[in-house]
């Protein structure tokens, strides 16, 4: 008796459909984080990378072109990295986010504020930086993304370090 | 307890501006205390205000936000003596919230 012919054929086949279903399922998440920005939920991971690029990535899933009509207003130098003040305000319409990245910090993304319909496309705040470092602003209008950079220098910085 | 939220939003004709001050430590969960031993991690992550029924603006943040966070904005429709409802909630679980009239 041979034990490896397959008794069961149907059997094979049901599994091969269940994995190729997993397999569509896996393919779709690269595309779930995109959506990250345009809800209300908390944008954990997004705020746990180290790296810019890639906080950017997974906070809206596209990169920024760089853009005039975001204005970042940064110090040129902090004395005190802990408290450093940051505006951002744009001309642009249809503005439905603003962010702020602080490259050398330990994780990249700062704060994303979410500017729904009727408030003004501009936020100021405070940060903590780390070092000296660029800060990035990315204003989100109208589906596209728009940056502005600008270097800080950090005499002491902010993390404790 | 006071409240942890200070508020001050100004009406200005149509537009209303909202200057916040919350009293909360927002430890980056990277520095050490007297002994040497890390202070967690414990920092706010959305802040909310709500004005006539509508999210007015929200501010999701990471520990990079300073100690006692500020933060400024403007937004249309409101008219003095609106409530602006204020909430915060932290990484802990840590919760406050208040109204402030539009004044």
């Amino acid at each position: 008796m041979t034990t490896h012919t397959d008794p069961h054929p149907t059997r094979r086949l049901i599994l091969q459909g269940a994995a190729s279903v997993a397999l569509l399922g896996l393919g779709n998440l690269p595309f779930a984080p995109a959506l990250a920005a345009a809800n209300d939920k908390y944008p954990e991971e997004a705020f746990k990378l180290k790296n810019e690029a890639d906080a950017i990535k997974a906070l809206f899933g596209k990169t920024a072109e760089p853009s005039d009509k975001v204005k970042l207003d940064a110090p040129e130098i902090a004395e005190n990295g802990g408290v450093v003040p940051i505006a951002v305000a744009t001309t642009l319409d249809k503005v439905s986010s603003i962010s702020l990245f602080v490259a050398e910090n330990p994780n990249a993304l700062a704060a994303s504020y979410k500017i729904p319909d009727g408030t003004m496309p501009a936020v100021a705040n405070r940060l903590k930086m780390a070092k000296t470092s660029t800060v990035t602003a990315i204003v989100e209008a109208d589906g596209k993304l728009y940056s502005a950079t600008k270097e800080v220098k950090v005499t002491v910085g902010g993390c404790g370090g | 307890m006071a409240s942890s939220i200070r508020v001050r939003a100004t009406s200005n004709g149509d537009i209303t501006e909202v200057q916040t001050l919350i009293q909360h430590p927002m430890d980056t969960g990277l520095v050490k205390d007297a002994k040497g031993e890390l202070i967690p991690a414990h920092y706010i992550q959305q802040l909310k205000f709500e004005c006539n029924g509508k999210d007015v603006f929200v501010a999701n943040w990471g520990t990079a936000v300073s100690k006692d966070p500020y933060v400024k904005f403007s937004f249309k429709g409101a008219k003095k003596g609106d409530d602006l409802k204020i909430s915060w909630t932290d990484n802990k679980g840590g919760s406050d919230q208040t109204t402030a009239k539009i004044a």
